[in-house]
């Protein structure tokens, strides 16, 4: 039993992982980030890269995703997101634009791959991540075998909610950001610069999608598509839990992924994902603005 | 220079005519010196392009190499490639195209069942021809579709009863993606392991293309079983390693054994997760003569890519257009039911060995062979038939070489109901 709790835990982390990003720039910014996914894809491709030209292993990778989807993050926003504030369904078909213009850069290898030139970890094949040894396998608590790789990734995603958590609720900025949350005309007349605090959210919402990257990386399989399912999920936990809403979006992962676990573990997968879709839309037609919902005054 | 207005529009109007007319001037050029145009049609875009692209590569590679020897009748074969961009509707109108209005006399292609069923009815309406690589399902009987793929009992036949037999493994666990082909293989193997003394305790899917296999590893570690026979595809069979691993199996233990991991997952999930399991498959790239050894040397020097794997899926594109050019030498005129009749019974050897189209059902004689996945990646076969198995599309209910379900008559339904 422990052992299926542990799996409902860890589908939890993984979808919270996703979902950090996605919570900061579609709660905060108002901007449905489709190419959320494509970061993440970004991101797990930084590990493979680094893996194969620098040597390096999944921990260097790390800051690394972080740094370079935080870029493409800010590139993004200064070049698209930024004229469509207040769109909401402009940002949609923008961004799913951008997406597929990422996915196909990697396929063909930012078009090197018109002029023959193969760069080994790009291209539209399959790539793999090497693992080291001591996150393989399991160890034992309680007489139950817990996986390594997914603690580790339940390790590090709770270390991103509380960085992220501190970030919004403990500094200078992350009180702008929440004052844009709220009414960003009138943080725009309290003094916010409402444009470069967009910018650095949207930034930071990448590099956590990038980090995202790198663990999904080491146990799933790394090619262009890969996420494009997962900006899916990530939206159920963000819609879920309450647009603009930290601790929602927490909960609404842990949730999903219990339920997930749980009814998988006593009937199979395939009806775990049909019963995860109907709490969610349950939810939503209970409560439209989802489990924590900012008050309005 | 300022461009005024006038000129560019009549330099735009020259570029484009130039455009519009090149085809046309190359077609009636092309169509002079005498040649064969066939239609090669596999995904280059979308989530199967990573294998479609492979398979397309091997049959371009095949037709280059038969225009280097001369061609057909000596008239060179021209490739129409078109793109099926890993979707079965757009499988069907290109199929239209290439049939209508090319007018190609054979067409190869298709990886996925979906795509094949999605074009079949376009090749069965205009009695055109469709060479189809992939290893598939079985349960399919058309006069227009060649099929050089390994069918179930090609893949099965010889692997439940080693299993049970020199493995010693009693209990199966049988796991699959959620579509037409694990669920027919499974059918399939359920026959074999009641006919072999075998059990299988239990017969899970997960839904195609998903990655999250946390409960169904935990449950085939809480099962009882003492091996796993998995039919997942695609990416999803990277994942289901890995994760299999990751919580604690070993396949020393607990073997997986795997009708469609082949040398493209293992080198994507990286060799480590697979050590010690087991494929069957008709070929492997390992498989020690000097024939594959050069057809391996030629695709690497063909696709610029001095690291690429060849598979099983990747060989029959190659060699399908083999003994499509015997069958268009033998025929009278270049027609696909000239072609039809004159590929019965024709063979050629192919990197893995002999093979043979059957004359009745149109399905390829294949050496079925086990292997076990090596460190390097690459499988170490451990166990071959003797000589080519008959392809038995219909084995799942009861057919036999002795008494063929298919036929050059089709398909006889009487038997199918008994």
């Amino acid at each position: 039993m422990l052992e299926v709790l542990f799996i409902g835990l860890s589908l939890g982390s993984i979808l919270l992982l996703v979902a950090l990003g996605l919570a900061i720039t579609y709660g905060a910014m108002g901007v449905i980030n489709m190419a959320h996914g494509e970061m993440v894809m970004v991101g797990a491709y930084v590990t493979v890269l680094s893996g194969i030209w620098l040597g390096t292993n999944i921990f260097v990778a790390i800051p690394l995703a972080f740094i370079v989807t935080a870029l493409l993050g800010l590139l993004i926003e200064r070049v698209v997101v930024r004229r469509l504030y207040g769109r909401l369904l402009d940002t949609l078909l923008a961004t799913w634009g951008i997406a597929i213009l990422i996915q196909q850069a990697v396929r063909l290898e930012f078009g090197l791959s018109f002029l023959g030139i193969h760069l080994q970890g790009l291209g539209p094949g399959l790539q793999n991540v090497a693992v080291p040894p001591f996150l393989q396998g399991t160890f034992s608590i309680l007489g139950a075998d817990i996986n390594r790789y997914r603690t580790f990734i339940i390790l590090v995603t709770a270390i991103l909610a509380l960085v992220t958590w501190f970030i919004i609720y403990r500094t200078s900025m992350g009180t702008q950001v929440r004052a844009i949350i709220r009414n960003p005309r009138m943080a725009a007349a309290c003094g916010i610069d409402v444009t470069r605090i967009n910018a650095l959210t949207f930034a930071f919402g990448s590099g956590l999608a990038g980090v995202a990257g790198v663990m999904m990386s080491g146990f799933k399989t790394v090619f262009p598509d890969m996420g494009t399912s997962m900006v899916v999920d990530g939206f159920l936990v963000v819609v879920m839990g309450g647009v603009g809403s930290l601790l929602g979006s927490v909960l609404s992962a842990g949730i999903l992924g219990e339920i997930n676990g749980l009814v998988a573990a006593a009937t199979n997968d395939i009806l775990a994902r049909a019963v995860v879709f109907g709490v969610v839309i349950a939810i939503i037609v209970l409560k439209p603005k989802g489990l924590f919902a900012l008050k309005g005054r | 220079m300022a461009i005024d207005r006038r000129r560019f529009l009549r330099n735009g109007l020259l570029a484009s005519g130039t455009v519009i007319t090149s085809p046309w001037v190359f077609q009636t050029g092309a169509r002079a010196a005498g040649e064969v145009k066939v239609g090669v049609l596999f995904s280059l875009t979308g989530g199967l392009s990573i294998i479609e692209k492979s398979l397309h590569d091997a049959t371009m590679m095949a037709i280059s190499e038969i225009n280097a020897a001369g061609g057909v009748k000596g008239m060179k074969v021209v490739a129409i490639a078109e793109d099926g961009a890993s979707d079965p509707k757009t499988y069907n109108e290109k199929a239209s195209k290439l049939v209508i209005q090319d007018k190609v006399p054979t067409v190869f292609g298709s990886y996925t069942s979906a795509s094949r069923k999605a074009v079949l009815p376009v090749f069965e309406k205009r009695n055109n021809l469709y060479f189809y690589p992939t290893y598939y399902e079985g349960f399919e009987c058309s006069k227009n579709v060649i099929y050089t793929g390994a069918v179930p009992n090609q893949q099965l036949s010889n692997f439940i009863p080693w299993i049970i037999k020199t493995l010693g493994k009693k209990k199966f666990f049988i796991v699959g993606s959620n579509y037409i082909y694990p669920r027919e293989m499974a059918k399939v193997s359920k026959i074999l392991i009641e006919k072999n003394g075998g059990e299988w305790i239990a017969d899970e899917y997960l839904e195609l293309g998903h990655s999250e296999w946390g409960s169904m590893v935990n449950k085939i570690k809480s099962s009882g079983c003492d091996v796993v026979l998995s039919n997942v595809v695609g990416d999803s069979v990277v994942a289901f390693y890995r994760e299999y691993k990751n919580q604690g199996l070993t396949h020393d233990k607990l073997p997986i054994c795997a009708t469609v991991t082949s040398e493209i997952e293992i080198a994507a999930m990286g060799a480590e997760y697979a050590v010690g399991s087991y494929t069957s498959f008709p070929y492997f790239q390992a498989i020690d003569t000097d024939r594959n050894k050069a057809f391996v040397e030629r695709y690497r020097a063909f696709v610029k890519d001095p690291k690429a794997v060849t598979h099983h899926a990747l060989e029959s594109s190659y060699f399908q257009v083999f003994l499509w050019k015997q069958a268009a030498e033998k025929a009278a005129e270049i027609t696909p039911t000239a072609i039809r009749e004159a590929v019965k019974g024709q063979e050629f050897d192919a990197p893995n060995g002999h093979v043979k189209i059957d004359p009745e059902n149109l399905h390829t004689y294949l050496t079925p062979r086990i292997a076990q996945w090596l460190p390097d990646g690459q499988g170490k076969i451990i166990d071959a038939y003797k000589e080519p198995v008959v392809p038995l599309p219909y084995v799942a209910y009861g057919e036999t070489p002795t008494n063929l379900f298919c036929t050059g008559k089709g398909l006889d339904t009487a038997k199918l109901k008994t």
